[in-house]
């Protein structure tokens, strides 16, 4: 193994990393503000992606330049959801709330499948397409836009949520939610925003994605479980937690992937999964 | 006031019990009638000179637009054997029914849903109730497995035109015949092919990269390989077996290029296929030649979606449209089926015509409906390739019933079209190698 290769291995899991990352901290968000595990957040990335196909096929309009439509689209998405089926089962038992994103999950990809067809479909020539070399390395254009619009996006969230009031009411209303109340914030407006920011870092996430990836009904389920993976190891609710957390998991998955055998790629992620469950519960960054 | 309650609570019950009952009754009656519908119109007149074939297809369910295009090539093959439609010549049903005084072949539909179990039901179905004298179908490996179970316990030659499955000729069924290849045998045609380039060209194509998928399919595809390749002299450089849905392919492509080998023989289903060509494309990786195995690669969404970067894979096929322009009895056979039903042929309805026209050919060789002269007259078949719209070498059965003359063929993307390039004598176009890198496209 020479080190061009290894360093082209790293740079691929870096870039990988941070897209994992962006698609975690909406899910992560949602966790931290209300304790709520969205099963859905898959299919909102699912959504991202064909919004973004459509406003190609039809408008003729770049999924880069259409990426604050998606956002702006999936944020109305996680509000209608929020407003729609979780505020009906806030005060459910934990397993009510877990079916209900679960089912939202299957609707989604049902209505998906429905109205879209199972079809797999691509976004041919966006603006972002073909490669970059910078000496031995390789760099595929979509992927670097998809990590820097990641870095911004995970940025921008973390500037929003501490220096900003808005954001620092959401925080604190993740941190207690009712001496917030009794400060004034309305936790049921925080839960909703906290629902739209999420569901719209998962739609810039599958914007950014949509350049480089085939695009079809079930395509959520591809990444949940890595997103999963990262949230947990990142701390449940911790957004910088998860940005770190998503490029270690990148790295790690592409990294062994390639020195231990592709085929055990999954199992390497999953079983990082079960050692930060059993060494670090609370993961990296986490609330205990 | 009570007693009236509790009363009229039980009433209630009553009425409501009674309708669902009803309801429950009334469903399973369309249900009855959906499913036997199809047999009820086709059993109306059953004259004497008939003679009646079962066709199990998936006429509804998932694979409901294959099954009705499996039933067009079958009624195709049924109407020119029954002279209704002019036949080009030397075409294996050309000649009509002489030896049973021109009795007519009338096809009996079976609708298996995708089912296994509806397949054996529908199979039962059409020996006793329909007296069929034999039967075929039915596309899906799984359901031919269990509808010929049933041939072949009532003793009813089945004949299998288009499921691909090793296994099924490997059960030392006495009444199952298989016109189609098997997936072995594609798999086996990929190292035949591999040695033919080598001698055609010069190069070695000694170093393969296997790449496939995890599921059953994927697996099977990589012992056979690392089979064959020891047998035939060939070197794995790298062998990966990589999780089906991932969201990267970057190390799985990384470690090809490390090892790169001349060949990579690749399973993938659509989404990974779609992937991995992005990958590759990616990372700058272009082997002399990728040489899929179906799947992925053929399916009607690959080129659509890659557009331009579908070019020059090569792949694994059954049949293709380019064969009409080499061989004029394909191009008129074609014709016909598009008069009649609108579409051109493909891989599965060609086969199924195949299948059916063996089948009446057999039946009138026999010179009878007794199911043990059919079956001696199927073993007795001797196809030569020149009656046949398949590029076979002919049909012939060995004793496990599966014909020993089927060959696949090998298809090369060229100019958003899949083009024959082996075996060389069917090639309608030549074969581009080494594969062009991706900066030089």
């Amino acid at each position: 193994m020479t080190a061009d290769i290894l360093l082209q291995v790293l740079v691929s899991g870096l870039l990988i990393g941070l897209i994992y990352a962006l698609v975690a901290v909406g899910l992560t968000l949602i966790y931290g503000v209300m304790d709520i595990v969205n099963f859905a957040h898959g299919e909102f990335l699912m959504l991202g992606m064909y919004a973004s196909f459509w406003a190609f096929t039809l408008f003729h309009v770049d999924p880069v330049i259409a990426l604050p439509i998606t956002a702006v689209l999936l944020f109305g998405v996680g509000i209608v959801v929020y407003q729609t089926v979780i505020r009906r089962v806030l005060k459910a038992p934990m397993l009510s709330q877990i079916f209900a994103t679960f089912g939202l999950m299957i609707l989604l990809r049902g209505l998906a499948q429905f109205f879209w067809k199972p079809d797999h479909r691509l976004i041919p020539d966006s603006l972002v397409s073909g490669n970059i070399a910078l000496g031995p390395v390789q760099f595929g254009l979509p992927q670097v836009i998809a990590a820097l619009g990641a870095v911004g996006v995970t940025g921008a969230l973390w500037f929003f949520l501490h220096r900003t009031r808005l954001g620092t009411a959401l925080e604190a209303t993740a941190i207690d939610r009712e001496a917030a109340t009794l400060m004034g914030i309305d936790g049921q407006k925080m839960f909703a925003l906290a629902w739209g920011i999420g569901a719209a870092c998962a739609g810039i996430a599958g914007g950014l994605i949509a350049t480089f990836f085939p695009i079809f009904p079930e395509v959520g389920s591809n990444f949940i479980l890595i997103a999963f993976v990262v949230v947990v190891l990142g701390g449940f609710g911790s957004v910088a937690g998860a940005f770190l957390a998503g490029i270690i998991v990148g790295l790690i998955e592409v990294v062994g992937g390639f020195v231990i055998g592709p085929e055990y790629k999954t199992a390497i992620v999953l079983s990082l999964l079960l050692i930060v469950l059993l060494v670090r519960p609370k993961g990296l960054m986490g609330k205990a | 006031m009570r007693f009236t309650v509790a009363k009229a609570k039980g009433q209630h019950a009553a009425t409501r019990r009674q309708t669902i009952t009803r309801l429950m009754a009334t469903a399973a009656l369309l249900a009855t009638t959906a499913l036997t519908g199809l047999g009820f119109g086709m059993s109306s007149a059953r004259a004497e000179d008939e003679i009646r074939i079962g066709v199990i297809y998936p006429l509804t369910g998932a694979a409901a637009s294959t099954g009705v295009e499996l039933k067009a090539a079958a009624e195709l093959a049924a109407a020119m054997a029954n002279k209704e439609i002019a036949t080009p010549d030397g075409l294996v049903v050309g000649a009509g029914m002489p030896h049973l005084k021109g009795a007519k072949i009338k096809l009996i539909f079976g609708d298996h849903q995708g089912n296994p179990q509806v397949g054996a039901t529908e199979a039962e179905r059409l020996i006793t109730t329909e007296k069929v004298v034999a039967l075929t179908g039915a596309y899906f490996s799984n359901v031919t497995a269990t509808a010929s179970q049933v041939a072949e316990r009532y003793g009813v030659p089945f004949l299998n035109g288009e499921s691909s499955s090793a296994s099924l000729t490997q059960r030392k069924f006495k009444w199952f015949f298989r016109t189609t290849p098997h997936d072995d045998l594609f798999v086996t045609n990929f190292f035949t092919f591999l040695e033919e380039m080598e001698k055609k060209t010069g190069k070695e194509l000694r170093t393969l990269g296997l790449f496939n998928e995890n599921t059953l399919w994927g697996n099977e595809t990589t012992k056979l390989q690392v089979k064959l390749s020891d047998e035939r002299k060939f070197k794995i450089t790298e062998k990966i077996i990589y999780p089906a849905k991932t969201t990267q392919m970057t190390s799985e492509v990384q470690r090809l290029k490390a090892a790169n080998p001349a060949v990579i023989m690749q399973s993938s289903y659509l989404g990974d296929a779609i992937l991995s060509m992005k990958t590759y494309k990616e990372l700058g990786f272009s082997p002399s030649m990728l040489l899929a195995n179906d799947a992925g690669f053929n399916d009607s969404e690959f080129l659509k979606t890659l557009g331009k970067d579908g070019e020059y894979i090569i792949s694994r096929e059954v049949w293709a449209l380019d064969q009409a322009e080499r061989n004029p009895l394909i191009k008129k056979v074609n014709d016909l089926m598009r008069e009649r039903s609108g579409v051109n042929f493909n891989g599965n309805s060609a086969r199924a015509f195949t299948g059916i026209a063996v089948l009446a050919d057999a039946i009138d060789r026999a010179g009878s409906t007794k199911p043990e002269d059919i079956r001696k007259a199927l073993q007795e078949t001797n196809i030569p390739a020149s009656g046949l719209i398949m590029p076979w070498k002919g049909i012939k059965f060995d004793a496990s019933g599966q014909n020993e003359l089927g060959q696949g063929i090998i298809v090369q993307v060229q100019d958003g079209k899949y083009m024959t390039v082996w075996p060389f004598d069917v090639a309608t176009k030549d074969i581009v190698f080494p594969m062009p890198a991706w900066d030089k496209r």
